[in-house]
């Protein structure tokens, strides 16, 4: 349980606020229109679905807001950076950032239906009082007309149509309707082409719907322009307690004269404004990055289909196991996709490696491909750094980084880094030792990195620091045949698929194994876990933390970092 | 844009236009509105709409990512043959069943957004999509890799100089028998 404050503690706070501040707003709103004065007159037209539409417009403001904040990449790098003197948990809270956005958009989904939902209920009963179905006073409300001594009160001013229509009508005739069902239908495109299938497979078709978002905020912020949610509003003062089962009498004795009403000023601006300027200034960072040019160093094509770019772009600086996003208009104009670099900040260029995944990366590796020797590539547009967990390895004593497949990638970055403080000087790094699991389903992956890890292996010797780095190899799609080449080389001094000391291992890790080792070898050491790779493994991983961390602040303590494309 | 289904996108779409339906029906039959016949017609077709749409379809490249429980509705789907088969059947149908929805308000929503749902089929009709149901594959059992037969030739030997004994050197040629060899004779 104490492990799980500590792993889980700031999400759970956040999420505890925001869920407060939303039920405030829904309460606080309901209440302002079930209970005020102003709208005794409203409400008798439309009982408690008048405030049942209120509230939920109060928490859709709130969220709106905050739904554009998550996707502000380089706000949050910039909130990263600023937070490098503060606790890393609150650090690793801006890692959940995606996760967060689909809260917030769940919550708008289920508000807005709630919204349109007493809105129509609210359209219904406005019609029923114009048609004279109810009591006099609703009658005499609806009546009320907008010339130059009254004012409105109902909406709806038609009586000629069908009545059955009339409710369409007023909804396609007023602002706030036709906003109302434009920004409704672009919230439900939006989220039926987010579903995970449609954006796992089609990324594309995600991204461009997803846009509509440009139209749902515009939409927001005129909807409230028609003021027709209206209020009671007068000068000579107009007791509703007496005067409302009077309503014949209006205008014409002293103590009721004929009530005013007035729409209140839209409001939803006031909360978006702020969010969308930020979102703005965003996008308009990308387009400057986008603008600067980007020259090709190197171009190498790995065998596993893994294409390594090495470019390079004046002014840039990155930090260990920071990604970028790339785009290349000769594949498509409007395609970012984001790459973790893999090279080190101490080297004067920054490369990806990129492997085939996809439409964007296949086109790409085959335009690659087509290239005569020497020649520079096609442009290539470069948007970042972005920081991502792997920043903070160094803050630990002890790590432990563990990469499946491609997901290496970050801690190639890490570990060339480390390579190049040694190779200047006796570093002050608050890391004094690192474990490194890598597994990989077959062996030509390795290839890349074996030699990284080969340079890596000399120089720790020849520094007599060889206990420093300890890595594990873990080679899960072993067959019978790799299980004779290594029987047959088994006394050989260096391992037979990459040529390294180490001893590939074959089959996944034993987590319970590793992890006993090293709380073993680490006693009161803070240990910070990093995984790239997929979901399921992340689940286990949390779990060996949890189970391995002690409270007790002489012992171990796990910190568990997952970062996932 | 890439090599997409769009009939995953259809399929999803026209799934939410089925709730929202299905909903906007509920809303106008409780709330007894104007021409709330129309809105239990469309509790119906939301229904139905949804039942028809929950079992997704397997991909062109043979995967599926079921939905929870959707095998009972894939095996009713899939009864109706070609006209669930068939997208362009697909998009008709729920053109067809969304016009009555656009008579009242409170469906008019769930209209067009079945409306919408319906373009999306008929672009993966046209495209040569069609549904295909995700069942659990049957294994085909293969027969036992038979026995295989005893060896034809004798183990290799060393050629017959290196086996003959030499007798010069008695103790090197030498051997213990695993067994006592006795002389009959």
């Amino acid at each position: 349980m104490a492990n799980w404050i500590i792993n889980n503690g700031v999400t759970c706070v956040t999420l505890v606020v925001w869920m407060g501040i939303n039920i405030f707003l829904f309460v606080w709103f309901y209440l302002v229109y079930d209970v005020g004065d102003e709208y005794f007159y409203t409400r008798h037209l439309l009982g408690s679905a008048l405030a049942w539409a209120r509230a939920p417009a109060a928490v859709l403001n709130f969220n709106c807001l905050l739904i554009l904040l998550p996707v502000c990449r380089n706000l949050l790098s910039l909130i990263r950076g600023s937070l490098v003197c503060c606790s890393r948990s609150l650090r690793k809270q801006l890692d959940k950032n995606i996760e967060f956005h689909k809260l917030v958009a769940y919550t708008i989904a289920l508000m807005t239906a709630v919204h349109v939902i007493a809105h129509l209920l609210n359209v219904e009963w406005y019609n029923n009082s114009r048609q004279g179905v109810y009591d006099d006073l609703s009658t005499a409300l609806s009546n009320l007309a907008d010339t130059k001594n009254t004012t409105y009160l109902n909406p709806i001013r038609i009586t000629s149509l069908d009545p059955q229509q009339i409710p369409t009508y007023l909804v396609f005739t007023t602002i706030a309707g036709i906003t109302g069902v434009i920004i409704t239908l672009c919230l439900i495109l939006i989220i039926t082409s987010s579903m995970e299938v449609i954006r796992r497979s089609y990324f594309e078709v995600f991204w461009y719907t997803h846009h509509l978002f440009i139209i749902f905020f515009a939409g927001l912020v005129i909807h409230g322009a028609g003021r027709i949610v209206r209020s009671q509003k007068d000068s000579p003062p107009h007791n509703f307690t007496l005067c409302k089962d009077r309503s014949a009498e209006w205008g014409r004795i002293p103590q009721c004269p004929v009530p005013q009403f007035a729409g209140n000023f839209p409001q939803t601006w006031m909360w978006v404004i702020g969010p969308m300027i930020l979102y703005l200034c965003e996008r308009l960072l990308r387009l400057v990055r986008y603008l600067q040019t980007v020259r090709y160093r190197k171009i190498v094509m790995h065998p596993s289909k893994v294409l390594e770019l090495q470019l390079v772009k004046n002014g840039f600086k990155m930090e260990v196991g920071q990604y970028v996003f790339l785009n290349c208009p000769a594949i498509s104009q409007l395609e970012w996709h984001p790459f973790t670099m893999t090279s080190a900040p101490e080297e004067d260029f920054l490369s990806v490696h990129i492997r085939s995944a996809g439409d964007w990366t296949e086109k790409l590796i085959s335009i690659m491909q087509q290239l005569p020797e020497g020649a520079q590539g096609p442009k290539m547009g470069v948007d970042g750094p972005f920081g991502t967990a792997s920043e903070d390895v160094f803050d630990y004593e002890v790590a432990m980084l563990v990469g499946a497949g491609i997901g290496v990638t970050p801690f190639a970055s890490i570990l060339k880094s480390i390579w190049y403080k040694f190779k200047d000087s006796n570093p002050v790094l608050r890391t004094r030792k690192i474990y490194f699991y890598w597994l990989c389903r077959e062996t030509n992956a390795f290839e890349w990195f074996a030699d990284l890890l080969q340079d890596q292996e000399r120089e720790m010797e020849e520094r007599g620091i060889g206990d420093f780095l300890t890595y594990k190899l873990f080679l899960t799609g072993w067959d019978q045949s790799h299980a004779n080449h290594a029987m047959v080389h088994f006394d050989e001094e260096t391992d037979v698929i990459t040529g390294l000391k180490q001893k590939t291992h074959y089959g996944r890790p034993n987590w319970n194994k590793e992890f006993e080792q090293v709380r073993k070898e680490n006693p009161s050491a803070v240990v910070g876990t990093f995984l790239c790779g997929p979901a399921v493994l992340a689940k286990v991983l949390e779990k060996k933390c949890a189970e391995y961390s002690e409270v007790d602040p002489r012992k171990t303590k796990f910190y568990f970092n997952k970062e996932n494309f | 844009m890439g090599k997409i289904e769009w009939a995953m996108w259809a399929n999803e779409q026209a799934l939410a236009a089925g709730l929202i339906l299905f909903t906007g029906g509920i809303v106008g039959v409780a709330g007894l509105f104007r021409g709330w016949q129309f809105a239990a017609y469309a509790v119906a077709a939301g229904l139905f709409v949804c039942l028809l749409e929950y079992p997704r379809s397997r991909r062109a490249k043979g995967t599926g990512v079921e939905r929870k429980w959707q095998y009972g509705l894939t095996v009713c789907v899939k009864a109706f043959g070609p006209l669930t088969r068939n997208y362009y059947a697909r998009a008709f149908l729920h053109a067809a069943l969304c016009i009555p929805a656009g008579f009242i308000l409170a469906t008019v929503l769930g209209c067009v957004c079945l409306g919408i749902a319906s373009l999306i089929y008929l672009s993966a009709a046209i495209h040569g999509e069609h549904w295909e149901p995700i069942l659990p594959r049957v294994e085909v059992r293969r027969p036992a890799p038979s026995i295989k037969n005893p060896p034809q030739n004798p183990p290799p030997r060393p050629p017959a100089e290196m086996r003959r004994k030499n007798i010069d050197d008695l103790e090197g040629a030498s051997y213990d028998n695993p067994m006592a060899v006795i002389d009959e004779k």
